[in-house]
């Protein structure tokens, strides 16, 4: 067994008051192992009675060195790595990902694949969203939304499973358009979701947006002013609850989103309750662009037809011989990108998700680097809870919706 | 390039005599290490660029001089434009000015950049490693890292590959 060693405050000298040294205060640990710190996540608090003096959170514990793996894996094998990044958002990481690829080789995407990426981004949104929402609920004392956004998510996974094969690690977005084109029960099991759900949000809402219990818990705790937020890179939800109108669906619009008609929800309190009720107008204008984005889904294929990225159909490898090489080619050795680098970045349900994408003239990434957005808005923590309760702490940190697994990568 | 950036990077070129080149309508420029404290202090005062989005690094070992490229991924929300800095740090001791000063964010991006590159940010407020355990060897994402592998244990050698194994054990 190793030794267990008790916490040092020499290490944290530089970072907590005066007061831990003397014995004033208390150092205390929250986590690893705490269910609201939403995964692996250590905080240690220095407590005055039960105000928090300072939060030094503690991260890497869910370490797994994606970005170096990655640099061993071929651009198509290496998209793999990236559902096991946010589990929560494995369509938009794909997307992110691959949307770096499609930069840097200059790869084209037809219209119906642009189409598709966006109505299932959309839906891993609310998927992602419904697993904060209950989750919070639960952090809050409202156990019962569990149940009920677990059971929506349910339904939005199925659609997954129907057009993937699997419900949470998709790998479905594919360089120059998706896997395949979905089955015909596709539309009918979105346009199910798309009625129903409205009205289980509404459902929602009457549980929480007005109840006295929660609302006092969220109102005016754990704010954040628009400067402070900038300042810390603190994007998403998160930051439009403070009051700035960013998200890159409109500021720099991809795959399409200029072409549907939704508003970016923005708050300007900045507080807990703030951010809870950005997310559940997301939710709204989500479903807005996927019932937009299935009405004028467009006929047609579904990948690029530069077959120097992208494999050959099926049938074609029997009786074309320069399809059998494509194929060959392609997944023995994969594709060149050429020696530069490319930035490229999404919104996902957490906020900008931007790959740096680097090639080296060969089939392998040089180096790829995930500016994942939970890192930085955990970042904003320690500033944010101090002089606040211990359970508010479990409340802020809720409506920060962090993914360990997008903070340790 | 974009018009709303030519002005931006003439500026940083008049001031600090950079270079920049262009690829796929992302503009890199490069400047020299001590100067990037100036340089983002410029473009975040002057330019409106207030986010930080990204800061990171490229290895190209085997070469020395440079041997990376310390990258830092900036936005502005209100010109809604992104430019790069990419600044060049020798391999013997690899050092840049540290930025936390003028973005917070950097406090936690420079503790990954010296835990996975070893490059260390002079004037850092909290030097410590961030995701690796303190005791690491070695900087995981430099190039000269070997990368691992879990040897797969099977029935017939599962107590020869275990007694090797490197995990804690009773």
């Amino acid at each position: 067994m190793s030794q267990i060693e008790e916490v040092n405050v020499d290490q944290f000298k530089h970072l907590v008051s005066e007061r831990a040294l003397t014995g004033e205060t208390m150092l205390l640990n929250m986590g690893p192992q705490h269910p609201s710190t939403h995964g692996v996540l250590r905080l240690l608090l220095e407590l005055d009675g039960e105000i928090v003096v300072n939060c030094i959170p503690d991260i890497g514990f869910l370490h797994t060195g994606i970005e170096k793996n990655m640099e061993a894996k071929t651009y198509q094998k290496a998209e793999v790595m990236t559902d096991r990044l946010d589990y929560m958002n494995t369509m938009g990481n794909n997307l992110s990902y691959i949307m770096a690829v499609e930069k840097l080789v200059d790869l084209d995407v037809p219209p119906r694949a642009q189409a598709l990426r966006v109505i299932l981004v959309e839906l891993q949104r609310i998927a992602s969203h419904l697993v904060w929402l209950g989750t919070s609920g639960l952090d809050l004392g409202a156990m019962s939304m569990f149940l009920y956004c677990f059971r929506e998510r349910e339904q939005i996974l199925d659609i997954f499973e129907l057009v993937s094969g699997q419900r949470m690690m998709t790998t479905y977005i594919r360089p120059g358009g998706v896997w395949r084109d979905v089955p015909v029960e596709f539309e009918k099991a979105v346009r199910d979701f798309i009625k129903i759900f409205p009205k289980r949000i509404d459902e929602y809402e009457s549980l929480l947006t007005k109840n006295p219990l929660f609302v006092d818990r969220m109102v005016d705790i754990g704010y954040l002013s628009k400067e402070t937020a900038l300042s810390y890179g603190v994007t998403g939800p998160v930051l439009r609850a403070s009051g700035v109108n960013w998200d890159l669906r409109k500021a720099r619009p991809y795959m399409g989103y200029e072409q549907y008609d939704f508003n970016v929800p923005t708050r300007t309190e900045g507080d807990t309750y703030a951010r809870y009720v950005v997310r559940i107008d997301e939710l709204r204008e989500s479903l807005k662009i996927v019932e937009q984005a299935l009405n004028k889904l467009p006929m047609g294929l579904v990948h690029s037809q530069n077959r120097k990225f992208v494999p050959p159909p099926r049938s074609e490898i029997g009786t074309s011989m320069e399809a059998l090489i494509h194929h060959f080619k392609l997944w023995t050795e994969g594709f060149p990108a050429p020696k530069n680098s490319v930035y490229s970045a999404i919104e996902s349900p957490r906020g900008e998700l931007g790959m740096y994408l680097e090639g080296d003239g060969g089939p392998k990434p040089h180096r790829i680097h995930l500016r994942t957005p939970s890192f930085d808005n955990l970042g904003v923590i320690p500033e944010i809870v101090k002089g606040h309760l211990v359970a508010d702490l479990v409340a802020i940190l809720a409506s920060i919706d962090i993914v360990l697994g997008d903070i340790d990568r | 390039m974009d018009k709303r950036l030519e002005p931006i990077v003439k500026d940083i070129q008049e001031k600090f005599s950079a270079t920049f080149d262009e690829f796929r309508d992302e503009v890199h420029v490069m400047v020299a290490p001590e100067q990037i404290v100036d340089v983002l202090t410029l473009l975040r005062d002057e330019h409106k660029f207030e986010l930080l989005s990204a800061l990171t690094a490229s290895d190209y070992f085997p070469q020395v001089a440079p041997r990376f490229h310390v990258i830092y991924q900036l936005s502005s929300l209100e010109k809604n434009i992104t430019l790069q800095i990419r600044v060049p740090v020798n391999g013997s001791s690899p050092k840049v000015p540290t930025v936390t000063r003028v973005y917070k964010v950097a406090n936690w991006r420079e503790r990954e950049l010296f835990d996975m590159f070893g490059i260390e940010c002079e004037g850092h407020p909290d030097p410590r490693r961030i995701l690796m355990p303190e005791d690491t060897e070695g900087h995981p994402l430099r190039k000269d890292f070997p990368l691992g592998y879990e040897e797969p244990q099977f029935t017939f050698n599962f107590d020869e590959i275990d007694l090797r194994k490197p995990y804690a054990k009773e």
